[in-house]
């Protein structure tokens, strides 16, 4: 065999051994029902619940405003309180769709971020601008 | 009033600019197919043509958009929600990439220079390279061509001369659609700073020069000329990582002083889409300077070079399709352009996979086989590390584009980016930092010199053992091994670093003796095994030093480590933290002009929240900065919170963090302020302040009966009546014959400073009326209640508030400036190198 096989072969090694543990290790998104008996810090989709008129319902303030807790359905329709420790995001009752990303601290989503979707066309998110 | 004749000119001017660039492609296409020599010079001059026009027409979009942004014309969408009236002109220019049209503008503007550039110095490649230019243009200016396709009702484009009204399904423009707004929504004010104005022109020259790397590929191969491509695209792709690469850092040094992202880099996917075809340009520089030396590593240059370019494409989809949505806090919107995004990338990609596949048999290969001890072996070795460096972070920042995939096919995949990104990307990552910073020391050696195992071992042994002296002596002072962060990773990655810049250093002093011209590659490196120490000492020791020690909780709602690593800080009581006492003493705005910070208690509002009045003189360091009554433009959204530091040592400064109503973002935002000395920052915001929007709670009204002159107590702070002035007149109120107003100045001796109130008390048609006064850093309000003259005494009100308060983390970062440092190094080594091999190919004959 030659060495540059050897090479060849060490390298095809590594990036499945990438590839393995990455892709084993990545948290997925998953439901309120799952989250609760995972381990890890996970990812859940879902929508927030609203009235007949279209209202979003279920959004508690705190009383200095910086931090909320809210109501969240999953995929599966399944209702949790969650806990976000950062003002109410603009936009936020008009999202689409919420994916938070944190875990259960007893019966409470912690979230330690949260990503909206929202339908506006026009609206861009713009944090940083670099790409 | 609609302005549309500059809309339209703009509007022209894209057009033109996208058919000029197709009319250039085809031209120089031509160009490069015949070999009739004059037909050749007729099509090239054809080719220039049009690319000069089109250079020209670009420049005729850059300079209509700024028209419109420069006289807010707010009629038009791009100018409403990027600008404002009162943005100062540098943000003007900053406006062209907050939106994504503009930032596609940018991009185009510097391939068009770059373009001219190329056809004065590339010889006889032109024909060729510019053809793929040309090809990238007329793809670019697509993008911002914003034109409808009737038949199959299909957009090309987003142009950035669309009207408000044609933006927006706003009620108004049915009622009258000439309504132009006021003002624009302006400019993201986290986003004034002037990083925005060079940071993102900087990534995307860094960006724009990757074409010329890919375009000499594309050119080798096409004409078969698999060698010689090398020495003038050598030096492009040495300016290109090293622009990419300050961009970059720029980015990072940005988040990490202003937008308090918690550190420089975050691993979010649109931070991992710059950084990962960097990688790969750094790669493949390694193989093109291998294969100057050996003329081996050829095709490992032609994938490489390849490579670079289509993830600077794929990093353009990623952060511009939406696809990311899920991921990131921070990539652009879909603007409907995903599929056109993803032609252009395709387009490329296949184009390139389909010309190396079919020449591939004819790329000469060396046959030799590799020594372990042949300098080959070992930058290869390099090179093979960075790639997997970048093939990791690429998988995982892949995962929505695998997602997507699999839902075309029918399948639910599932994978979500990790939770705990920087701690997911970081472990695997350090390992190959292992590698490099062994690689970048061992593999110099070989550089300039034959070696063998004997050879090796004599050159290798010194600075080996410099590397253990240093770092043992490193691990002892700092203490870092007992420390509770310490991980065996990190010791090796200090051991290797050192012996990185040990044994370059050893290198460079050779080389200086000969030739400074080839020190580059020396250069370069010692500033990588920098940044990695000041990388790993940054982010592994960082350390919380504002630990909450009172044993109270700051909010019973906010969690555990919330509560542990804040200080909650009244205005002037001072406390303690880790080596430091800290005293909150007060907030400021900031003026407009000079940027002077002026404190909120010696100015008085007006109407418009940006003027404010002065109550006082203000005076600093015995300059008048403004005189009473001045009236002083601010930036209201922006509020810096005082604290006074000590530490042990007696050293005593100041730090101004900021808070930032930001309602883009969705309210309060914090950047940081930072102490910093050379072996550690000291990083520190506030992290809660009181709701400014909600007015302070009072408590229930206390009497007390004071005497004039003689001391008394309010809520545990001296005072003291010190003077009566009747008054003639009130502001506000006529007084008539036989009405009374005094007014009571009453001193209170405040923790650090005294303060003086002056409450009024006044009886008007026998009705007795009472103006109180507050003071705000003590949380009191004190009102004149009556008089009693018989007894020369006043029954005074007062009220008590909670005390004006911050929530403050500081962190120390050590050795952080280690890593700036290390980055100027890299990228004069780069500097080096560039001058080193642009004169090699200008010498060429």
């Amino acid at each position: 065999m030659k060495k540059s096989h050897i090479f060849a072969i060490g390298i095809i090694a590594i990036a499945i051994a990438i590839i393995v543990s990455t892709t084993g290790d990545a948290s997925s998104y998953v439901t309120f029902e799952e989250a609760k008996v995972s381990e890890t810090k996970v990812h859940v989709v879902g929508t927030l619940p609203k009235n007949e008129k279209g209202d979003v319902e279920g959004i508690y303030p705190s009383d200095d405003k910086l931090s909320f807790s809210f109501i969240m359905l999953d995929e599966n329709n399944q209702q949790q309180q969650v806990f976000y420790n950062e003002p109410i995001p603009t936009d936020f009752k008009r999202s689409e769709q919420v994916v938070i990303v944190g875990g259960y601290q007893g019966d409470i989503f912690v979230a330690d971020k949260i990503l909206l979707k929202c339908p506006s066309k026009y609206q861009e998110e713009k944090v940083n601008a670099s790409v | 009033m609609i302005h549309g004749f500059v809309g339209g000119l703009g509007h022209l001017f894209v057009i033109l600019s996208f058919v000029s660039a197709l009319f250039a492609a085809i031209s120089y296409f031509i160009a490069a197919k015949t070999d009739d020599f004059t037909k050749k010079e007729f099509w090239l001059q054809n080719g220039r043509g049009f690319f000069y026009f089109h250079t020209f027409t670009v420049i005729g979009i850059v300079a209509s958009l700024f028209w419109i942004i420069y006289n807010h014309y707010f009629e038009y969408h791009y100018a409403w929600s990027h600008s404002s009236k009162h943005l100062p002109t540098h943000y003007m220019i900053s406006c062209f990439w907050e939106g994504q049209e503009g930032s596609f503008l940018l991009w185009l503007f510097w391939h068009s220079l770059l373009g001219v550039f190329v056809i004065f110095t590339s010889k006889k490649w032109e024909a060729e390279v510019m053809t793929i230019f040309a090809i990238v243009q007329t793809f670019l200016a697509s993008m911002i061509l914003g034109i409808v396709i009737p038949a199959i009702n299909f957009k090309i484009g987003s142009s950035p001369f669309i009207l408000l009204r044609d933006a927006l399904d706003a009620p108004i423009f049915k009622m009258n659609p000439d309504f132009v707004p006021e003002d624009g929504t302006g400019l993201n004010p986290l986003l004034q700073n002037y990083w925005m104005v060079i940071h993102p022109p900087t990534l995307f020259l860094g960006f724009a020069t990757t074409l010329v790397p890919f375009a000499y590929v594309i050119a080798g191969l096409w004409k078969k000329e698999f060698k010689s491509w090398i020495k003038p695209a050598l030096p492009w792709a040495i300016f290109s990582a090293a622009v990419l690469g300050l961009g970059i850092i720029m980015g990072g040094y940005w988040a990490y002083e202003t937008l308090n992202f918690g550190g420089y880099w975050n691993w979010d996917p649109v931070e991992n889409a710059v950084y990962v075809p960097w990688l790969i340009l750094v790669g493949a520089i390694h193989m093109m300077i291998t294969f100057n030396n050996s003329s081996t590593a050829l095709k490992a240059s032609i994938i490489l070079v390849i490579t670079t370019f289509i993830l600077i494409l794929y990093s353009t989809f990623l952060t511009r399709s939406g696809i990311l949505g899920n991921s990131s806090v921070h990539s652009f919107t879909d603007l409907g352009m995903s599929g056109q995004l993803l032609i252009y990338m395709l387009f490329f990609l296949l184009g390139a996979i389909v010309l190396a596949v079919v020449r591939w048999k004819e790329i000469p290969t060396m046959g030799s086989s590799v020594s372990t001890y042949s300098r080959e072996f070992w930058v290869f070795m390099g090179a093979t590390v960075i790639c997997m460096m970048g093939f990791h972070v690429l998988h995982v920042t892949s995962f929505p584009v695998y997602n997507s995939i699999a839902t075309l096919f029918g399948f639910d995949l599932n994978l979500a980016p990790p939770a705990e990104p920087i701690k997911a990307y970081s472990n695997i990552q350090i390992w190959f930092a292992m590698g490099i910073a062994i690689l970048s020391g061992t593999g110099q050696f070989f550089w300039w010199k034959k070696m063998d195992k004997e050879a090796l071992k004599k050159v290798i042994t010194p600075p080996i053992i410099i590397a253990l002296l240093v770092s043992a002596f490193i691990m002892l002072v700092s203490g870092i091994s007992n420390s509770e962060f310490f991980r065996i990773q990190y010791l090796l990655l200090v051991l290797f670093s050192v012996y990185s810049i040990v044994s370059n250093t050893f290198i460079l002093i050779k080389i200086s003796k000969t030739k400074y011209s080839l020190s580059g590659g020396a250069v370069a490196h010692i500033g990588v095994a920098m940044m990695l120490i000041g990388v790993l000492a940054s982010s592994g020791y960082s350390k919380v030093v504002s630990l909450n020690n009172t044993g109270l909780l700051i909010s019973k709602e906010a969690d555990t480590s919330f509560n542990n690593e804040n200080l909650l800080l009244f205005i002037n009581e001072p406390r303690t933290m880790a080596g430091y006492e800290i005293i909150y003493r007060g907030d400021f705005y900031e003026t407009v002009e000079n940027g002077y910070f002026v404190n909120v208690n010696d100015l008085e509002s007006t109407i418009n929240p940006r003027y404010k009045i002065a109550i006082n003189d203000i005076i600093e360091n015995d300059i008048v900065l403004f005189n009473k009554s001045d009236t002083i433009e601010i930036a209201p959204e922006n509020t810096y919170y005082q604290v006074d530091y000590k530490n042990e040592s007696g050293e005593v400064f100041q730090l101004f963090p900021r808070a930032q109503i930001n309602e883009a973002m969705g309210g309060l935002l914090a950047s940081p302020d930072i102490r910093r000395k050379l072996t550690k920052d000291l990083y520190t915001h506030v992290s809660s302040i009181p709701n400014p929007d909600e007015p302070s709670e009072w408590g229930d009204l206390k009497e007390l009966e004071v005497e004039y002159g003689k001391n008394f107590f309010v809520n545990d702070y001296v005072a003291k009546i010190e003077k009566i002035e009747p008054l003639s007149e009130v502001e506000g109120v006529e007084l008539g014959d036989g009405d009374v107003a005094i007014k009571a100045h009453i001193k209170v001796m405040g923790e650090s400073k005294d303060y003086t109130v002056a409450p009024i008390f006044l009886i008007k048609d026998k009705m007795v009326g009472r103006i109180p006064e507050e003071i705000a850093d003590l949380g009191l309000k004190i009102n004149v209640l009556n008089i009693f003259p018989e007894k020369n005494t006043f029954l005074l009100g007062v009220n008590t508030t909670q005390k004006k308060w911050i929530v403050l983390k500081a962190l120390e970062k050590p050795l952080i400036n280690v890593l700036w440092m290390g980055t100027l190094v890299l990228m004069f080594g780069f500097s080096i190198a560039m001058y080193r091999r642009y004169s090699e190919f200008k010498n060429q004959k």
